[in-house]
C-alpha cells in the first residue's frame, strides 16, 4: 500500500523525524487558514504540493493550463490563489498517464531554504534477508541513476534485526555524508528515527529525497526530511489500523479496489486480451504467452487456489467492466479444485453477464472431462484450448477477427 | 533416492484442524504420506480423522512420533512463531504453506535459524512431493498442496517459486511419460527458506535425478545466482523459464516477491543470464518439459 507524502511525513514525524511545519488542506478556506499561520510564525516563504501517488509532480501541468503540481508562495493571496488552481484540479505529470489525478489534498508547507541535499532510503536487501539502509550525498537526483554512474556515492548499512540499528552504524552514514558537530549529531538522531519508524510501520520502503540541511531566520542549520515517500507491507497491515485508515482509494484503480473487495488480485494493463488464471505464477505467465503470439494482455488475474463460483462471476465481472477488452482467456490448472466447479461458474458468469466477445477457455486437472462436457454442453460459444499455447493463439487470433 | 522427503518421511502438521490444514493432511495421507501427528495448540490428546494423533507442542509432536518434517498451516500473524517451534524442536525439514506472512516477520525467522540445522521450505509455498510408485504415484511424500495425482516417479528435479506453474510442468512431465524425482515450491515471498540454488545443488547430488526443470518469475536476482552456480558447477541438463515479461515495472504480481523494482529484477536479465549459463530457455510456459527432454 501506498500512501501521501504528507501521510509519509506524519509517520516520520511521530517517530522524531524533523519535517518542515506544514498541514494537509483539503479546502482553499483550510489552505488560508494554514498559510495564515505559516506567515504569522515568521515563514517568508511557502511551498504548495498536489498530493498524489505519482512522482514528478514539480513538472506537471494541470489540465486547465496550470503550471506545475508543486509551487512556491510569498504572500497569502498567492497561496490561496495555488491552492484555488489546484483542489479538485486534475494533474498530469509523466507518471500519471495522458487521464492524470485529480488533486484532492494539498501540502501547505513552510518552504524551508535548502543548504544541501542528501538520500536516505530504508528498505528490504532481499539478497542478505535484512533491512538496508543507503544514504548519498546526490541528493534530489533519481538514485538508480546515481547508482548506475557513481556507485561510490551510496553507501550500505545492512541491519541485523536481532539488535536493530546501532548507533556507530547511524554515525558511520552521517560520517559519510561529510557532516561535522551539530549536524553530525542532528543527522544520527535522524537516520536512527527513520529506520525506526521504518521497521515500526512495516515498511517496505521509506524514502527521504532529499534529506537536507536547511538555514533557520538566525542562520542555524538543522536536517530535515523535506520530502518522504514511505511504501508499506501489505502483508502487515492487519497490525497498523491507523495505517490502513491512510488507504485513499481514489488513488486506485476503480477495478482494483473492486477485486480486492473480492479477495481477487487484479491488475489493470493496458492491451485488450482479459485473462482469468488461478494462481500468481500461471498468471503472469498466461499474460507473457498472450504476447509471445501477438496478443496484448488487458490484465493480470489470480483468483487464487480455491476460487469460488462468487469469485469466479466477480472476476467476469471485473474483466468485463474495462472497455478496451475484446477477448477473454480462461486458463485454469485445477490441481486440487473441481475442473467441473469452474466450468459451471464460468457457463454461469458468461450468462449473468451476457458476454458478447470471444471467450476461450483452458482447463486442465481434476475432474477436467466433466468440466469440458459442462462448458460444451452450455449452448454457449465457448472455445476450448487444449494447451497453454493452442489457448492463447486462440484468443489472439479470435481478437484480430473482431 | 530423492531430494529432502522419502516415501518413509514421517511428517507432522501444524495447524491440522483448521479447514485448509485438515483438507490437505486428509490429502497426503491419501496419497500414502507418512503422516504422524498433528499440531493444534490446545487440542491435545485428539485423533484427526480418528487415526492421527494431535498434540499441543510441536516438540512433544516429535517426541512422540519420530516425525522429521512439518508441514505449516497457521495463519500468517501465528507463522512466524509456528517456523521458530518446529526450529525449536529440531525439526530437520519445515515446509511453511501459508501466504501472507509480514516480511519483517521473515526477516527475524531468518536471522533467528542462522546456525540451525532445519532447512525452510517457503512461507507462500506450495511443498514438496516425491512420487511414489503406485497409481497415480501414490505412495510417495506430499508435503504441502500440490495435487499428488499428476505426479509420477522418475529422474526429472522441479524447482519453483510458483504454485501452479509447477503443476504446469509436473503435468507436461507426466503426460510424455517421464516422471520426476521431486518437486519443490520454495514460494513467492521475498524472504525465503530455500533458494533456487539451494535446491539446485541438491538436485546436482541426487543421483537419481537426471534433469532439472528451474522456474522462475520477476523479482529479486535469486535465479541469476542460481544460473552463475550452473555455469560454472552444473553437470546435469537444466531447462527453465521466468514468468512475468509482461508485467508492469513497479507492481507486485500476485506474488509478494514479483515485483520489478529501480531496473531490478526483470524477466529479461533473469533470461539473459539463464542463457549465458547454458539452460534452455521455454519461449512459452507450454514448452518448459519439450525443452528439457531436447536437451537430455
Amino acid at each position: 500500500m501506498n500512501i501521501h507524502e504528507y501521510q509519509a511525513k506524519q509517520l516520520l514525524a511521530r517517530h522524531g523525524v524533523a519535517v518542515p511545519a506544514g498541514e494537509p488542506c483539503k479546502t482553499v478556506d483550510e489552505a488560508r487558514a494554514v498559510a495564515e499561520r505559516l506567515l504569522a510564525a515568521g515563514h517568508p516563504t511557502l511551498v504548495i504540493k498536489s498530493q498524489i501517488h505519482a512522482g514528478g509532480r514539480g513538472k506537471g501541468t494541470f489540465k486547465h493550463g496550470f503550471q506545475g503540481g508543486v509551487k512556491l508562495a510569498r504572500s497569502l493571496e498567492e497561496a490561496v490563489h495555488i491552492a484555488d488552481n489546484m483542489l479538485g484540479k486534475t494533474l498530469v505529470t509523466k507518471q500519471t498517464g495522458p487521464d492524470g489525478r485529480v488533486v484532492q489534498t494539498i501540502l501547505v508547507a513552510a518552504a524551508e531554504t535548502i543548504v544541501r541535499e542528501f538520500y536516505l532510503a530504508v528498505l528490504l536487501d532481499r539478497a542478505t534477508s535484512r533491512p538496508l539502509i543507503m544514504a548519498s550525498t546526490e541528493g534530489g537526483m533519481d538514485i538508480e541513476e546515481v547508482a548506475a554512474h557513481s556507485p561510490e556515492k551510496i553507501v550500505r548499512e545492512h541491519i541485523d534485526p536481532a539488535v536493530g540499528l546501532m548507533p556507530y552504524q547511524a554515525r558511520k552514514i552521517a560520517s559519510a555524508l561529510g557532516l561535522k558537530g551539530d549536524l553530525f549529531n542532528q543527522a544520527c538522531k535522524l537516520v536512527t528515527a527513520v529506520y525506526k519508524a521504518s521497521w515500526e510501520c512495516d515498511a517496505s520502503l521509506v524514502e527521504i529525497n532529499p534529506l537536507c540541511i536547511v538555514e533557520g531566520p538566525g542562520g542555524k542549520q538543522a536536517i530535515v526530511a523535506v520530502d518522504a515517500k514511505i511504501g508499506l507491507d501489505d502483508n502487515a497491515l492487519f497490525r497498523h489500523a491507523d495505517i490502513v485508515a491512510m488507504r485513499d482509494l481514489a488513488e486506485e484503480s476503480p477495478l482494483e479496489v473492486e477485486a480486492s473487495k473480492h479477495a481477487l488480485n487484479y491488475i489493470k494493463l493496458d492491451g485488450n486480451i482479459a485473462c482469468l488464471v488461478n494462481g500468481a505464477g500461471l498468471a503472469m505467465a498466461t499474460m507473457d504467452i498472450i504476447k509471445h503470439f501477438g496478443g496484448d494482455p488487458a490484465n493480470f488475474l489470480d483468483v487464487g487456489g480455491g476460487a469460488s463460483k462468487d469469485q469466479v462471476c466477480a472476476a467476469f465481472r471485473i474483466i468485463l467492466s474495462d472497455p478496451s477488452v475484446k477477448g477473454v482467456l480462461v486458463n485454469i490448472f485445477g490441481g486440487i479444485m473441481d475442473c467441473n466447479v469452474i466450468a459451471t461458474g464460468i457457463v454461469e458468469a458468461v450468462r449473468e453477464t451476457g458476454l458478447s466477445i470471444p471467450l476461450v477457455v483452458r482447463l486442465e486437472g481434476n475432474n477436467v472431462q466433466a468440466g469440458k462436457k459442462t462448458l460444451a454442453e452450455s449452448g454457449l460459444t465457448i472455445t476450448s484450448g487444449d494447451s497453454m499455447a493452442d489457448a492463447a493463439q486462440k484468443v489472439v487470433k479470435a481478437v484480430r477477427a473482431v | 533416492m530423492a531430494i529432502l522427503i522419502t516415501p518413509q518421511t514421517k511428517l507432522l502438521i501444524q495447524g491440522i484442524t483448521g479447514s485448509f490444514g485438515a483438507r490437505h493432511a486428509q490429502l497426503s495421507l491419501a496419497y500414502g504420506t507418512q503422516v504422524v501427528a498433528g499440531v493444534t495448540p490446545g487440542k491435545g490428546g485428539q485423533l484427526f480423522e480418528g487415526q492421527v494423533p494431535i498434540f499441543d507442542t510441536v516438540a512433544e509432536a516429535a517426541r512422540q512420533t519420530g516425525a522429521t518434517a512439518s508441514a505449516i498451516f497457521v495463519p500468517p500473524p501465528f507463522a512466524a512463531d509456528a517456523i521458530l517451534e518446529a526450529v525449536d524442536a529440531g525439526i530437520e525439514l519445515v515446509v511453511c504453506i501459508t501466504e501472507g506472512i509480514p516480511v519483517n516477520d521473515m526477516v527475524k525467522v531468518k536471522r533467528a535459524m542462522q546456525g540451525s540445522r532445519t532447512r525452510l521450505i517457503g512461507p507462500n509455498c506450495p511443498g514438496l512431493v516425491t512420487p511414489g510408485e503406485g497409481a497415480n504415484s501414490h505412495g510417495g511424500c506430499r508435503i504441502g498442496i500440490a495435487p499428488g495425482y499428476i505426479h509420477k516417479k522418475g529422474h526429472v528435479g522441479v524447482v519453483s517459486r510458483s504454485g501452479t506453474l509447477t503443476y504446469e510442468a509436473v503435468w507436461q512431465l507426466t503426460c510424455r511419460g517421464v516422471g520426476q524425482s521431486t518437486c519443490v515450491g520454495i514460494g513467492g515471498d521475498p524472504v525465503n527458506g530455500t533458494s533456487h540454488l539451494d535446491v539446485i545443488k541438491l538436485f546436482m547430488a541426487d543421483p537419481d535425478t537426471h534433469g532439472i526443470i528451474m522456474i522462475g518469475e520477476i523479482g529479486g536476482s535469486a535465479e541469476e545466482e542460481a544460473a552463475e552456480w550452473i555455469a560454472r558447477y552444473g553437470t546435469k541438463p537444466v531447462a527453465g523459464f521466468i514468468a512475468g515479461a509482461t508485467a508492469p515495472p513497479g507492481r507486485r504480481m500476485g506474488h509478494a516477491g514479483a515485483i520489478v523494482s529501480g531496473g531490478k529484477g526483470t524477466a529479461q536479465a533473469k533470461i539473459d543470464a539463464f542463457r549465458k549459463a547454458g539452460i534452455g530457455v521455454a519461449a512459452t510456459p507450454s514448452e518448459m518439459a519439450d525443452t528439457l527432454l531436447r536437451m537430455m
